[in-house]
């Protein structure tokens, strides 16, 4: 090149960098603006002091206890029952698939706060449950306020899992099916060893994102007394008045979960992303040797 | 026209009793070559081999429709233990479709096929075929290993790991045992160094090698390939024809739907010529491949050599 004509010569050339100066002047404002509240927080009519205080308070690690073990089992119920009416969506039998399609039309299309009041006041329908005469319960002994957050929270989250897990199903090729039946797997085997563990690639990050609403739903359930920790944060704040303090208080600990939450899963995703490339380093690799 | 006109009066006339999954092996054909050798071109011979042995394979009257579409209208095809019989023509012609009602992927609307003397995907009760439960066709879909012309490894699991799946998990062997197995099956086909890769970081030759080990590894009768090259690029498509090559010198049963037709040249002991839904021809290879005798098979075979 060089050699044909000194005209072409490049020896001597640089790369200058091109200069954003938008990038900078955005940037400084931001960091102004921001200066700007964090000032206006740290002088405000907040008593951060009160804040540590009741971080750390009995009723608030009650809440948080509690928070954390209905955002537990409201979702296990939620992820169970949605693979369950996921399967029967997907069934053959006309049965199966519209029961499973009334599910998801009737705790979708009604709000969260609707069905925890009815599941809750369910003993003004049944005053008892049970099987006459065998086992019976008066339904206002069985349905506590756990109980109806529980039933909401979870037949609730199952109707929206149950179309991420639908849509996971629908993700996973009809040829990793087609090869599990030639090697004569039965059709829940293939369910089970072939189909959901590739459906979970798609299925987590969406539960994930499940999770993590849920923590905060969870607060919801403060209007049928349930005691997570907004509800024991309001308890707080009606004998003491401290209401931004605690209010802040409850934000940080629902952050604080998230985040960890958060970092569960990252690894989950990582862990279902095996042999798909992307974030699993091995793909990484040069493929081919042959 | 019609490959084994004799097949549906002689096929296997009751299902033959059970047997156990276990006892299987996956190269106990000794005699097959004899056997092959002594087939017969187009089924004229069909009655004679009747008695020598039961047939692996006994396709009568098979139709199949996707809709108004027929796939397959009437197929009759018998072939005999160890014998390697590569299927072509066009596509659409059903040559797919007839292998996957082999091993009930697809399941035939009219007529029945045998497999080593089995009647496939029915119950015979008299005259009537009841179609059988989920896990009796699992349990009868071990007499066919099937490979894929997209491969269908399991994008989750490892070389290994795709190969020790079905022993492990249906035929309920231990883990130790199966990777043992795979280890041997995986060196036999050059890929030993590969057992802890994934599918996706396997060129397509050995992902299709890795999926003949799978279907191998549960010591299959027969074995069903779809297609085993077309997705391949062309430089990968010899390393899977010498397993299959391999594979056919070890007597086992193969049918191959191919348009490798140097492959079936070589390696067939019958090659069968499929056209909407018909055999319009089956012969030896140097019969079919190089005097045929249809106008719509010299049509497809000049085609396919341009």
């Amino acid at each position: 090149m060089s050699a044909t004509s000194p005209e072409f010569s490049t020896a001597h050339l640089r790369h200058v960098e091109r200069r954003y100066y938008g990038r900078w002047i955005a940037a400084s404002l931001i960091l102004v603006a921001f200066a700007f509240v964090v000032q206006a927080f740290a002088t405000g009519q907040i008593a951060w002091k009160v804040v540590g205080q009741f971080f750390t308070a009995k009723a608030i690690l009650i809440g948080l206890e509690n928070t954390i073990v209905m955002t537990i089992c409201a979702m296990a119920l939620g992820i169970v029952l949605g693979v369950l009416f996921a399967v029967m969506y997907m069934s053959p039998n006309p049965v199966l698939k519209n029961v499973a399609r009334f599910y998801v039309w009737f705790f979708r299309g009604t709000p969260l706060l609707l069905q925890l009041l009815l599941w809750f006041n369910l003993a003004l329908i049944f005053p008892v449950i049970g099987i006459p005469g065998v086992l019976e319960a008066r339904t206002v002994d069985l349905i506590t306020p756990f109980v109806a957050t529980l039933l909401g929270l979870g037949i609730n989250q199952g109707a929206y899992t149950a179309e991420v897990v639908r849509s996971g199903i629908l993700s996973v090729d009809t040829g990793q099916t087609e090869a599990a039946k030639s090697i004569g797997m039965t059709q829940l085997v293939t369910l089970r060893r072939i189909v959901l563990p590739q459906a979970m690639r798609v299925i987590i990050p969406p539960v994930g994102n499940e999770v993590i609403s849920m923590v905060k739903l969870t607060s919801v359930a403060s209007v049928i007394q349930y005691s997570e920790i907004l509800r024991n944060a309001q308890t707080i704040y009606y004998a003491n008045a401290r209401v931004i303090e605690l209010l802040i208080v409850a934000a940080i600990w629902y952050l604080v979960v998230v985040t960890v939450l958060s970092i569960g899963q990252y690894f989950l995703e990582r862990r279902f992303a095996r042999g798909r490339g992307g974030r699993d380093v091995r793909a990484a690799q040069p493929a081919a040797e042959a | 026209m019609r490959a084994a006109g004799v097949a549906a009066t002689c096929g296997p006339r009751s299902p033959q009793p059970k047997r156990e999954m276990t006892s299987r092996q996956a190269h106990d054909v000794p005699d097959a070559r004899e056997e092959g050798d002594q087939r017969h071109s187009g089924g004229r011979g069909g009655a004679e081999t009747m008695q020598a042995a039961r047939p692996m394979v006994v396709a009568a009257d098979v139709h199949k429709h996707f809709g108004s579409f027929a796939a397959l209208k009437g197929i009759d095809l018998e072939m005999a233990k160890g014998e390697v019989l590569c299927v072509i023509g066009p596509s659409g012609s059903g040559k797919s479709t007839f292998l996957r009602c082999i091993n009930q992927l697809e399941r035939a609307d009219r007529g029945a096929i045998w497999v080593d003397g089995e009647l496939i995907g029915f119950r015979r009760e008299g005259d009537a075929l009841h179609e059988l439960s989920d896990a009796e066709l699992a349990r009868q879909r071990l007499l066919c290993g099937m490979v894929f012309q997209r491969f269908n490894l399991f994008h989750h699991q490892t070389a290994l790991e795709n190969i020790i799946e079905g022993p492990v998990t249906v035929l309920r062997r231990s883990r130790a045992e199966a990777e043992k197995e795979a280890m041997a099956l995986l060196a036999r086909v050059g890929l030993a160094d590969k057992r802890d890769a994934y599918p996706i970081e396997l060129s397509g030759g050995q992902q299709q090698r890795v999926a003949i080990m799978r279907a191998l590894a549960m010591h299959p009768k027969l074995m069903l390939f779809d297609e085993p090259t077309s997705a391949l690029d062309p430089e990968l498509v010899g390393e899977v024809l010498n397993v299959m090559r391999d594979l056919a010198a070890s007597g086992m049963t193969m049918i191959v739907v191919t348009h490798e037709l140097s492959f079936a040249r070589e390696v067939a002991h019958r090659v069968v010529f499929m056209d909407e839904g018909r055999v319009v021809e089956a012969g030896a290879p140097g019969e079919v491949l190089g005097k045929p005798q249809h106008p719509r098979t010299r049509e497809f075979i000049a085609a396919v050599l341009s």
